[in-house]
């Protein structure tokens, strides 16, 4: 089931004027940004499809870019994003792509600030819901409705159920998981989604153990 | 949980019971909210909706320039008593307008089930308050049939113009709006089922085509026909009148007229309307003023 509320229909409250692509771009701008971690100094957004040909009409870029300042969906601010971002010190720049995308909503929002670098792509999918499909050129499927650790890891035989076995330890709950890599042997990702937030301290257990290189944990 | 209109009409009717009650029952088991936070969530959302309508009808216009004033302009006509229908009907087209116009002008509404179709439902309920004399609690519940209509379309079709055309924006909401109608005239789960299955049918096709991309024109009037061809349907439903195709065969009618959709009359500003002189000449003006002030 793509959708698994009620107020995924009525609702949710928002500034227009378009769910997909108004309030799902903010949602979208929003995920990175949490993926991120950070306020990143410079944001690369680029559309595709309808994102591309409307963007202007829809403000598609002026929401993304208020979901990077973590700025709410019905937030009455979000017309004026592109001035808190001058405010705020983020450099944007806005490029509207050719290449055909799989879904007619797509954008990629890539995000830095020094050395510190994220490129997440995601879908709008209608409703103001959206998918992350790719993080740094890996695919995936996450909704961001629930908590979600990725982790690059080394693509090794056990490292997946030494992680599963930490959670297990801690009583997390795994709702959804998958698993993608760009070639044998090299670095992968886990995506674990959770039905409750992961400690610090279960983190920082998964981080010591061979073969986990970087974990990016996603709080909703 | 349901999966299909068949089973949520079955459930709500095997224990006596309303759509919105079992639409209620599902949100409870599947987000462990309590039933009282639900239904406060659900009236905040519908005070949204009255909000927007009101703030409509006092006249807006979109930054665009392209749209605005057309719900005050349907409030004067109402007043003057001249209207060829009746009251309620008027109400309905001109609360669905004005909070289109609220939308386009990137003002706060409620998704309904998204931001280009917010305008169908809150003008069918909002007329059908005022004529029934119901409170904003009582519209609240009925909400809950809307959404369970919506729920199951989203997760077997879509709610998207650029996935699926105006058909899976206006002709769902004003599928949900006509169930939600006949529920609060207290028909019956399959009543409800029927009037969701009439409007949809009448709304199957319908690109997904505004001028320069931006949610206006058409869609701010595909909002009124949202609500008139609820009314209608819900009407048809309560005297009895019966979909001839089962209800779940609408809805995947409505999947496979939207993937054999040509692009250019979902969402992309490419064909239709949009790619009319008029469309044109729009697009030409506005994409380029949106250039020059990022230039």
């Amino acid at each position: 089931m793509k959708y698994r509320s009620v107020f995924d229909i009525v609702g949710p409250v928002m500034v227009g004027p378009s769910s997909s692509h108004t309030a799902g771009a903010v949602r979208i701008g929003q995920l990175a940004r949490r993926l991120f971690g950070e306020k990143p100094a410079k944001a690369v957004i680029r559309l595709y499809g309808s994102y591309a040909q409307t963007f202007k009409g829809h403000a598609t870029d002026v929401a993304a870019v208020a979901g990077i300042l973590d700025v709410a969906a019905d937030d009455p601010r979000i017309p004026q994003a592109m001035d808190l971002a001058g405010e705020q010190e983020v450099d944007i720049t806005v490029l509207a792509e050719e290449a055909v995308p799989e879904h007619p909503n797509t954008m990629t929002i890539e995000l830095s600030a020094g050395q510190h670098q994220i490129s997440v792509t995601g879908i709008s999918i209608g409703g103001g819901l959206v998918q992350l499909t790719r993080v740094d050129g890996f695919s995936l499927r996450l909704s961001g409705e629930s908590p979600a650790l990725l982790i690059f890891h080394r693509d090794v035989f056990g490292t997946i159920a030494a992680v599963t076995s930490q959670l297990a330890r801690a009583h997390v709950n795994i709702s959804h998981m998958e698993v993608s890599r760009m070639e044998r042997g090299k670095v992968a990702l886990m995506v674990i989604e959770t039905d409750q937030r992961v400690e610090e301290g279960v983190l920082s257990l998964i981080r010591q153990l061979d073969h986990v290189r970087k974990i990016v944990t996603l709080d909703v | 949980m349901f999966k299909n209109i068949k089973d949520l009409v079955a459930q709500a009717e095997g224990q006596g019971l309303r759509i919105s009650d079992i639409m209620l029952q599902s949100e409870q088991e599947e987000t462990g909210r309590s039933r009282q936070s639900i239904l406060d969530t659900m009236l905040d959302n519908y005070r949204v909706m009255k909000a927007a309508a009101h703030r409509g009808i006092g006249g807006v216009t979109s930054h665009s320039g392209m749209t605005g004033g057309d719900a005050k302009r349907l409030r004067q006509y109402l007043e003057g008593g001249t209207y060829l229908t009746d009251p309620t009907f008027l109400k309905a087209i001109s609360y669905a307008v004005a909070t289109n116009e609220v939308n386009a002008a990137m003002g706060i509404i409620c998704s309904a089930p998204t931001a280009g179709s917010c305008g169908t439902l809150p003008g069918v309920m909002l007329a059908l308050q005022e004529k029934l004399g119901k409170t904003d609690e009582d519209m609240a519940h009925a909400l809950f049939t809307a959404g369970a209509i919506g729920y199951v379309i989203a997760n077997n079709a879509f709610i998207s113009g650029a996935a699926g055309g105006c058909q899976a924006e206006v002709g769902v909401a004003s599928a949900m709006a006509a169930a939600a109608a006949v529920e609060l005239a207290g028909g019956t789960p399959s009543q409800a089922a029927h009037a969701m299955a009439m409007a949809l049918k009448n709304m199957l096709g319908l690109a997904c085509d505004p001028l320069a991309g931006l949610v206006e024109v058409p869609c701010i009037k595909r909002n009124a026909a949202g609500a008139a061809g609820a009314l209608a349907a819900a009407e048809m439903a309560l005297a009895g009148v019966q979909s001839r195709v089962p209800w779940d065969e609408v809805i995947l009618a409505m999947y496979q007229i939207g993937l054999a959709m040509p692009h250019t009359v979902k969402e992309t500003a490419l064909g239709g309307l949009a790619n009319s002189e008029t469309g044109k000449a729009w697009k030409k003006k506005l994409w380029q003023k949106a250039g020059d002030e990022q230039a």
